[in-house]
């Protein structure tokens, strides 16, 4: 059984955590995020493949072509758009936050409100 | 908690994350054996059912229409969220951008960044739009589309053309241009429970040849709404952000 795929997942899962968890800036706090959602891109991906298979696309190859899984493409898609989403929400929280409390550092935020 | 009480915490729940992970592994086919059914279903019956060879663009704007609108509404409420998270507070005020005063300026850009920003934004804007077009045919559709031609507006304003970037996208005509590309797509959907047929039905016709632009019915029309929703919910998510750098706190000065 192939593996590598999904131990590229685990690290870059566990990398964004590692990142979010120790983060001292919110902005970098919000690009660790994003490098979690990245791994959901990969697993998905991951899981539809095909050993051997074309892309879902049967433009100039002809139709019974072995392609990959399309639906977690599709779903893949709709992985970037919410986090794009997540991402415009949480920068703007950011820019309020600094204008409010003059600090993007998650631990001091903390004892501002603590 | 202090950050080496937070490490131990983070690490007891990344071990039990991975052993989570381990077991949801052991059950999975591997790599390169993906068991279907449905990938091999859609794969064989997609291009004789819409005429569009981009089955992933298929699967969004025909089989799974439903959860696409939802999906473009998602976007549409963040960028409502990020308008109401950063509307100006009482205690700030916003700078007129057509008067730079004495105490600020707008930075300028080098040259060689202008050069780079201007000389991309006429080919971005054809590929967004080429995108945006042809997801019916080839890898491409509104989502990515859109974003791309967003970035072309980016550019203007990475050139360094502040004045030009707030006078080619006016926030009133953008919020049209979004209410639009989001209404369009619900309105095609709507225009299908018109004609009795189920909602986001493809009631168009699908033209005659598999991968035409012209073929595969409501797919290349709602990927065109789409693109118009996503250029412009972008160029205001960035508008916004933009808009933060004009303002000032009350007394600041």
């Amino acid at each position: 059984m192939h593996i590598f795929p999904f131990v590229v997942v685990a690290w870059i899962l566990g990398v964004g955590l590692y990142g979010i968890v120790t983060s001292r800036h919110l902005v970098h706090q919000i690009v660790c995020l994003i490098v979690v959602q990245s791994s959901t891109y990969v697993l998905l991906l991951g899981v539809g493949y095909r050993t051997g298979a074309v892309a879902p696309y049967f433009f100039d190859v002809p139709v019974h072509t072995p392609a990959v899984d399309p639906v977690v493409q599709a779903l893949a898609l709709t992985d970037v758009v919410v986090e794009a989403a997540v991402t415009a929400l949480l920068l703007a929280l950011a820019v309020q936050a600094q204008k409010r409390f003059g600090t993007l550092d998650p631990q001091e935020l903390v004892q501002l409100k603590g | 908690m202090s950050p080496g009480q937070r490490r131990w915490v983070f690490l007891a729940g990344l071990a039990g994350l991975a052993a989570f992970y381990l077991w949801g592994l052991s059950g999975l086919p591997g790599f390169g054996n993906y068991p279907g059914p449905y990938g091999y279903i859609i794969n064989r019956i997609a291009v004789a059912q819409t005429n569009a060879t981009g089955v992933v663009s298929a699967v969004n704007f025909e089989y799974r229409g439903f959860d696409t609108v939802g999906e473009e509404f998602i976007l549409f409420i963040a960028v409502a969220g990020m308008a109401v998270v950063l509307r100006h507070l009482r205690s700030e005020r916003a700078r007129d951008p057509d008067k730079p005063g004495e105490d600020w300026s707008i930075p300028a850009a080098t040259d060689a960044v202008r050069l780079t920003a201007l000389l991309f934004t006429g080919p971005v804007i054809v590929l967004g739009w080429w995108l945006a077009s042809h997801a019916q045919t080839t890898p491409s559709g509104g989502f990515q589309g859109g974003v791309v031609l967003a970035t072309s507006l980016m550019l203007v304003y990475l050139a360094g053309e502040f004045l030009l970037f707030r006078r080619i996208s006016p926030a009133d005509v953008i919020d049209a241009v979004e209410a639009a590309g989001a209404a369009g797509f619900a309105a095609v959907g709507l225009t299908a429970v018109a004609l009795g047929l189920p909602y986001l039905k493809n009631f168009l016709g699908l033209g005659a040849v598999p991968g035409a632009v012209s073929s595969s019915g409501t797919i290349a029309l709602i990927s065109f709404f789409v693109g118009l929703e996503v250029a412009a919910a972008f160029t205001l998510i960035v508008g916004e952000l933009v808009e933060q750098t004009l303002l000032v706190q009350q007394g600041d000065q």
